[in-house]
């Protein structure tokens, strides 16, 4: 999925995949941290994105 | 006449009169030039009716399931790859289709042969490789091999992978260096390049859902876009909406894609949907060495875990 999404043209950076057990919360912080700055990178998404106006 | 035509009628009254099936589901010639519809036959006098020639693109593999009775059905390369995908994913079981293989040599690109007349297209005849175009102010004689659809050109499947008869002689496959140049063509994009392509390619939907609709792997008794509780996507003309229809189709059909070519073949709008089912193909083949429809046997790779399975988009 997330291959398809490259191809269309969304970041790589912009989707992330992840499984992560209840009891592992140190990995959760710390995906979740490397998210944030990853998607902080690429600035605010204009693709996939709908217009209401 | 052909003989593959002479052969198909003849295999299908025999199949009628010996009560074997109860339909057989064929071509027959459309009402313009250049067309033809799928059909469904059930008696020995309507065979008369079944065609078979360059502009046969849709898949029939559509209509061999939710049938009542055994019934036979023409096929060729690709189609009888979806009849695989339709017996694998038990949509049809294989003693209640007799299929009648078709070995192929490509369907003609429609669109393209249209393009080379200004008015209306009134006779298409074929011979061989030879293809008889006409219009009411001139006649085109055109090399069918210039002309194929794209998928045909690319396709490495032509013959039937199974079949109960063949109607044709086998065919010789072709080997390709490169089985993927549109989908390189794609990625050696930058990703607003890539952007900006499918914003193109799509930007001419009118969401008839013909593609769907003539998609073998379509089958869902209730599609995703036709849902209304819950809504997953707005039924407008809204660009975010027409991509999230067309980036769903192409993933439901992740692994399962014969790259028929029915959906473009099928477009009003002359979109080349296919664009977006290559790449996954191509995924599938290069993480899992999966080509759809090949195997009765196999399960396909979204359907089998496997702890080979590359899992490095995963954190």
């Amino acid at each position: 999925m997330g291959n398809l999404l490259e191809h269309m043209g969304v970041e790589r950076d912009r989707v992330h995949f992840s499984w992560i057990s209840s009891a592992e919360a140190t990995k959760f912080v710390d995906v979740v941290k490397e998210i944030s700055e990853k998607v902080r990178a690429l600035g605010p998404n204009k693709k996939f994105v709908k217009d209401y106006n | 006449m052909d003989t593959c035509i002479q052969k198909i009628r003849e295999l299908a009254a025999d199949l009628l009169e010996r009560g074997e099936v109860e339909k057989v589901i064929g071509f027959a010639q459309g009402t313009i030039p250049m067309a033809t519809s799928p059909i469904s036959v059930g008696t020995k006098q309507g065979v008369d009716n079944l065609v078979f020639n360059s502009t046969c693109g849709l898949n029939l593999a559509n209509f061999a399931s939710r049938q009542k009775g055994k019934i036979a059905i023409i096929a060729k390369g690709c189609d009888c790859r979806n009849i695989v995908t339709h017996i694998v994913e038990n949509q049809l079981q294989r003693d209640q289709v007799y299929i009648i293989g078709v070995p192929c040599n490509g369907m003609v690109n429609k669109f393209k042969i249209a393009a080379l007349f200004e008015d209306e297209i009134t006779g298409f005849a074929e011979d061989g490789d030879t293809l008889t175009v006409s219009s009411s102010s001139q006649t085109k004689t055109l090399k069918k091999q210039e002309y194929l659809r794209e998928n045909c050109l690319l396709c490495t499947h032509k013959n039937p992978v199974l079949y109960d008869v063949l109607a044709g002689d086998l065919v010789k496959e072709q080997v390709l260096e490169n089985a993927f140049p549109d989908v390189d063509k794609i990625e050696a994009m930058d990703v607003d390049g890539r952007w900006q392509y499918f914003k193109r390619l799509t930007q001419n939907c009118i969401r008839c859902y013909a593609c769907r609709n003539a998609c073998p792997i379509c089958y869902c008794p209730t599609c995703f876009v036709d849902e209304a509780g819950p809504q997953w996507v707005g039924k407008g003309q809204n660009k975010t909406d027409v991509d999230t229809f067309h980036f769903l189709r192409a993933f439901h059909c992740a692994g399962r894609c014969t790259d028929c070519g029915a959906c473009v073949e099928a477009c009003p709008m002359g979109i080349n949907v296919r664009d977006f089912t290559r790449k996954l193909n191509k995924d599938a083949l290069e993480l899992f060495g999966w080509e759809a429809g090949l195997d009765i046997s196999k399960r396909p790779p979204l359907d089998a875990y496997s702890p080979q399975d590359p899992d490095d988009f995963i954190k």
